[in-house]
């Protein structure tokens, strides 16, 4: 936890700007944000994810200290929160930009907390004066929550220079810069490219504050994304089950296309048709828990077991 | 000659604080807001130019000012108005509708006697400023 440092930061800027010997209560500041509650369900709900879990929490202690400051009178610049999240396929991205969402707007950050999710085609147009109207329109629908951009780097095309990724560049630059009181932007795409797109547009480099990069997930931790999941749609594994998904997840990974939770919960949904087939097959009557009940015919009968590939 | 139509019209101008509480009035009942514009404020003149695209989907009025800050820098001198739409009725029903920009200088309207038949009169209203073509009338 970074509280100790806010403390920290905060008295000493407290002896700076005003001689009085007022004492802040932070732990109360802290029980009434409320925001305990949040980052808890996050830690629950996230499995891995250390380093991004960290960094939320870092960045609602620095809105919580924001928030005491401005109560305080003292005066306090405006942080900026643009992000870029980096990372392969499935790592997260969008739902902790929806979680990032719903804390900026729980500290007062922004004022409405919706995500808007939005790609090249959204924001490029197909001829000329196409362009300004839709990123126009994008940025409207974002303003009082957050935009994200999913791959990023699809906005920049260097091969052509005439095309119109760059006038959307520079319109949410424009944004980003100017009306940081309305809107928070998050780039997301895989690491590498991103990079390349950050060295080609520098101006998007240097208004971007926080970094994040999403790590694979682990086998165990795969492994509790699947529980988690089956455990939320009210399904579940025994004991041969889960063993045999172990050993699915294992071979998944090694096989190309990998997109780490996104191929879990395509592999669940697969596995639930095949559960549903199973039952309908087999007829008669059964005990109702059944239907829950995840065996481990319906994975040992996916296609990754015989070396094809599973989607 | 000061142009009474709409919400608020009786009121001194609103000021930009008190328009966007207005629209985040609209925003929070679901309806669409849409910035519209004319130099033709004839009373009977209920179709107005929309500026830009229709703003659906807009979650903070601050878009909105956007729009508008926009409208008023196009159009210095035009009458411009904000309408809220209920589509609960499933057809455009304005529900809100106030005006937030007016010429400096209004100079209103004539009123127009014709003599007919059995010596009836018929009235009618005509803007002075009408007179004048389209995008010129309030320079």
């Amino acid at each position: 936890m970074s509280e100790p440092e806010g403390v920290e930061l905060l008295q000493t800027s407290t002896e700076g700007e005003t001689p009085t010997d007022k004492r802040v209560d932070i732990d109360a500041a802290y029980r009434a944000s409320n925001v305990e509650a949040l980052l808890d369900e996050l830690e629950r709900e996230l499995i891995g994810l250390a380093p991004v879990k960290q960094r939320i929490r870092e960045v609602a202690a620095l809105l919580l200290i924001a928030r005491l400051r401005e109560t305080e009178g003292i005066g306090t610049q405006r942080p900026t929160f643009h992000m870029s999240f980096t990372g392969d396929p499935g790592t997260g991205k969008t739902t902790v930009a929806l979680r990032m969402a719903k804390i900026l707007h729980h500290m007062g950050y922004v004022r409405k907390g919706h995500l808007v999710v939005a790609t090249r085609d959204d924001l490029v147009g197909q001829y000329v004066g196409h362009t300004a109207p839709k990123t126009k329109e994008i940025i409207k629908k974002a303003v009082g929550g957050v935009l994200f951009i999913d791959e990023a780097y699809y906005l920049y095309r260097p091969e052509n220079e005439r095309d119109y990724g760059q006038e959307a560049i520079e319109m949410l630059l424009q944004v980003m810069e100017n009306q940081r009181d309305d809107l928070v932007v998050i780039l997301a795409g895989y690491k590498d490219r991103m990079s390349t797109f950050f060295q080609a547009n520098p101006g998007f480099h240097s208004r971007v504050g926080h970094h994040l990069h999403f790590p694979n997930y682990s086998l165990d931790e795969l492994m509790a994304i699947a529980e988690l999941m089956v455990e939320q749609q009210e399904y579940r594994f025994d004991d041969p089950s889960r063993r045999a998904f172990w050993e699915y997840t294992g071979l998944r990974m090694q096989q190309p296309h990998f997109s780490n939770a996104r191929s879990i919960r395509n592999a669940i949904d697969r596995i639930k048709l095949r559960q549903a087939n199973r039952l309908l097959k087999e007829g008669g009557q059964i005990a109702a828990a059944e239907l829950q009940r995840i065996d481990e015919q319906d994975i040992r009968e996916s296609r990754v077991f015989r070396g094809g590939a599973d989607t | 000659m000061r142009i009474t139509q709409g919400t608020f019209s009786y009121l001194p101008d609103l000021t930009d604080d008190e328009i966007k509480l207005q629209i985040q009035y609209c925003l929070d009942n679901g309806w669409p807001v849409a910035v519209e514009y004319t130099d033709d404020p004839h009373p009977r003149n209920v179709y107005w130019n929309m500026f830009g695209k229709p703003l659906f989907d807009i979650q903070d009025p601050a878009a909105i000012m956007m729009e508008l800050q926009e409208c008023r820098a196009t159009f210095p001198n035009h009458y411009i108005r904000i309408s809220g739409f209920d589509r609960s009725y499933g057809r455009a029903t304005t529900a809100l509708q106030f005006i937030v920009q007016r010429p400096d200088e209004e100079p209103g309207f004539m009123l127009e006697r014709q003599e007919v038949a059995d010596r009836q009169i018929k009235y009618t209203l005509r803007s002075y400023a009408a007179d004048k073509p389209k995008g010129k009338r309030y320079e």
